[in-house]
């Protein structure tokens, strides 16, 4: 017994040193976000002779995942809400109908892709920091625990890389989704099967054990035997796996004809890199999150026939007269001026997470044009109002009681990397049809 | 599944038994339990890393410069933290190593972050009957086979070698031989630390890893410590072999979940019921 409690101290000692390692500290000040050059377009919400007004800078918090397994993601969604912020303020701000110019200043943080930093910091940025409008942290996880702080300090929340449709069941008036909620990430991966290869019947769910991809594999699996699938493995992965080996056997004993699932970027390439060193002999395989990145192209090979649900891609093109041919208003810049702008201002290739960041931004500029102030309440009730078709799609928010702020116009594209004539890796959209850049490639080499 | 999963398994159990040997040659030298062994194994990931991403070495070869590496670091970390508390109670060298592991921890930390690294380094795959298997992994479990040959070559064929063992069975008396005793305990530190680093920078050819990756498998080398016997490393080994066949063969019957849970279990019994180990202590 005597040798078992010095294990067990042992044992004590070990877990203090790894709880240690994410113990709280002084909040890290994110570095400077990169900040975007001089707007090419201006925004629409000035016009060329405004009388001079007070002006007022409105400041955003938010917190961003510097470090930690959401940075790549996070850093992306937070370049794209600096872009917009910059053009902004570049052409002047938002002038009100009483002459205010509103322009804005931020205020962030390093989450450390962590919920007890970002309970930590949102209070803060609430309470120390004063933030005027919050933007979300990236991740349903992380987005989830800073909501219930926004609407305990009364703060107006936009969430953006954060699909969990959850978050929006707990009665919350002041939190506001731009994301296709995680109910409808991957039932459109379940129709393109069904229209590619009607022969398929059994389907594998292998997904990421957290909010985000729970959510969306439970409805995903709810659609898919509701239209006739057999979900032969239905199983989570703890977010820290690194091999993927059990699973890939359990996937290849269950007899499963198509593997749907994943998490989010890290764990998704991981698993796609295994499956391929596998050579798992699968035709169809949807990932949540990692195929619309473009990182996704540095597996090379492993990354081809991967296919994955997308909140937005540089291929998709809404327009003004879309809009007005579906009956909704256009607000900002075409997809195409806004992924040059972010070329020229990162030197990379937009992914929908950038498109999310700056779809947020500006989804809390057109509220206060609509309001035409920057009182919360007034805020808050052009935003329920808002019936918009942009860059990003079509935004509007469910207001009842039940699901208020629920994302309910916006939809997924699919993508697929495929590769060209030459034999590069491209990512085309490969459903819906009315969509596509290129047919799906199926089976998956 | 059974056969793919228990290869997998051994596979992987190689490289877990690579990493207790090293725990366990410190352990049973010099009674050090080296709390440390999981960030220098996180070490030898970055080491990998640095070498294949910034240099464009290949990895294998960069394995040499991060086991010397890991030799060095060892020596130092005994000189500066443990060898003034070897002779102190236990608690004092767990609560020098503990520090250790905080400030390796604290300072890769502030210089890598803690965002995961991948070695996007592949060989391929070939096929084994019913098993795929990949060539990294293939080759981590051949690299482990011959790491520990070369360690048993040294421990019974060289001088060194010889005095480590001396000074692990009687040290006043080794030292009465004429035994540098505090050079020894260094050089046995150092060669524990250099395990741990190779293992880390095995795992790297086929993981994504962060700098906090090392504390999974500390754990684990403890289990297999135990398991295989305090302070023996073949029975590392061999107590690697099985935690890794267990690791692959409970997934075929129940979710993964639960294999850290059995994995505890067995450590408790094993504690219990044979706490010398499958093979015994310091053979």
């Amino acid at each position: 017994m005597k040798k078992l409690a010095y294990w067990i101290m042992v044992l004590a000692l070990l877990t203090v040193s790894l709880a240690a390692c994410g113990a709280t500290a002084e909040p890290t000040m994110a570095p400077e976000p990169t900040m975007a050059p001089e707007a090419t377009q201006a925004p629409e919400a000035t016009t060329a002779e405004q009388p001079m007004g007070e002006e007022v800078t409105m400041v955003i918090g938010f917190t961003t995942s510097q470090t930690g397994k959401y940075n790549v993601s996070s850093l992306r969604q937070v370049n794209g809400l600096m872009l917009w912020m910059n053009e902004v303020n570049d052409a002047g701000g938002i002038t009100l109908s009483d002459g205010t110019v509103v322009k804005f200043d931020y205020k962030t943080y390093d989450d450390e892709s962590t919920t007890e930093r970002v309970q930590e910091l949102y209070t803060r940025l609430a309470t120390e920091d004063n933030a005027d409008f919050l933007i979300s942290p990236y991740s349903s996880g992380l987005t989830s625990a800073a909501a219930l702080i926004a609407q305990q300090y009364g703060k107006i929340m936009i969430t953006t890389g954060a699909a969990s449709d959850s978050t929006y069941m707990e009665g919350y008036t002041l939190v506001f989704q731009a994301y296709t909620p995680a109910s409808r990430y991957l039932t459109g991966a379940v129709d393109l099967l069904a229209n590619t290869d009607s022969s398929v019947k059994q389907l594998a769910f292998v997904y990421e054990n957290d909010k985000f991809s729970t959510d969306v594999v439970n409805a995903a699996k709810t659609y898919a035997e509701g239209e006739g699938y057999e979900v032969v493995l239905f199983e989570g992965y703890d977010s820290e796996t690194q091999d993927f080996g059990p699973f890939i056997n359990k996937i290849l004993d269950s007899g499963a004809q198509a593997i749907l699932g994943g998490g989010h970027f890290q764990d998704g390439s991981t698993f796609a890199r295994q499956i391929y060193e596998k050579e798992v002999g699968i035709n169809y395989f949807a990932l949540l999150v990692a195929p619309p990145e473009p990182d996704f192209a540095d597996l090379g090979d492993a990354a081809v026939g991967v296919i994955g649900p997308s909140q937005w891609e540089p291929l998709a093109e809404f327009t003004p007269e879309s809009a007005q041919a579906a009956g909704m208003d256009w607000f900002g810049v075409l997809g195409s001026e806004f992924v040059s702008a972010y070329e020229d201002a990162y030197d990379e290739e937009p992914s929908y997470h950038s498109m999310g960041g700056y779809a947020a931004g500006q989804i809390l500029q057109k509220a206060i044009m609509d309001a035409d102030s920057t009182d919360p309440d007034a805020v808050k009730a052009a935003m329920e109002a808002m019936d918009m078709l942009t860059a990003y799609g079509h935004i509007k928010f469910d207001t009842s009681a039940e699901a208020h702020g629920l994302q309910i116009g916006h939809s997924m594209v699919y993508v697929q990397w495929q590769t060209d004539d030459a034999g590069n890796l491209t990512k085309q959209v490969v459903w819906p049809l009315e969509g596509k850049t290129a047919d799906v490639l199926y089976p998956k080499p | 599944m059974i056969v793919p999963s228990l290869m997998d398994g051994l596979l992987l159990g190689f490289v877990y038994g690579i990493a207790a040997m090293g725990l366990s040659l410190i352990w049973g030298v010099m009674d050090v339990i080296n709390l440390a062994h999981g960030p220098i194994i996180a070490l030898g990931m970055f080491g990998i890393y640095l070498g294949f991403t910034g240099l464009g070495l290949n990895p294998y070869l960069t394995l040499l410069l991060v086991a010397a590496g890991g030799l060095l670091l060892g020596v130092l970390i005994y000189w500066m933290a443990v060898q003034r508390v070897i002779n102190a109670p236990h608690l004092s060298t767990l609560l020098a190593t503990f520090a250790v592991n905080m400030i390796i921890i604290g300072i890769a930390t502030a210089v890598f972050t803690t965002s995961p690294r991948n070695v996007d380094f592949s060989l391929g795959s070939f096929f084994l009957g019913p098993v795929t298997i990949p060539w990294t992994r293939l080759l981590a479990a051949l690299a482990s086979v011959l790491v520990t040959g070369l360690l048993y070559l040294f421990l019974y064929r060289t001088r060194p070698g010889k005095a480590i063992r001396a000074v692990s069975d009687n040290r006043a008396a080794a030292e009465l031989m004429g035994i540098p005793t505090s050079w020894i305990l260094a050089l046995a530190f150092g060669l524990g630390t250099m395990f741990a680093a190779i293992s880390g920078g095995l795992i790297a050819t086929f993981f994504p890893f962060t700098i906090l990756a090392g504390g999974s498998y500390e754990l684990k080398s403890f289990v297999i410590c135990v398991l295989g016997g305090l302070g023996n490393p073949l029975g590392a080994l061999i107590g690697g072999l099985l935690l890794g066949a267990l690791e692959g063969i409970i997934p075929a019957f129940m979710e993964t979940s639960w294999v850290p849970v059995l994995e505890f279990v067995l450590f408790v019994l094993i504690l219990l019921v044979r706490p010398q180990g499958l093979l015994g202590s310091k053979t």
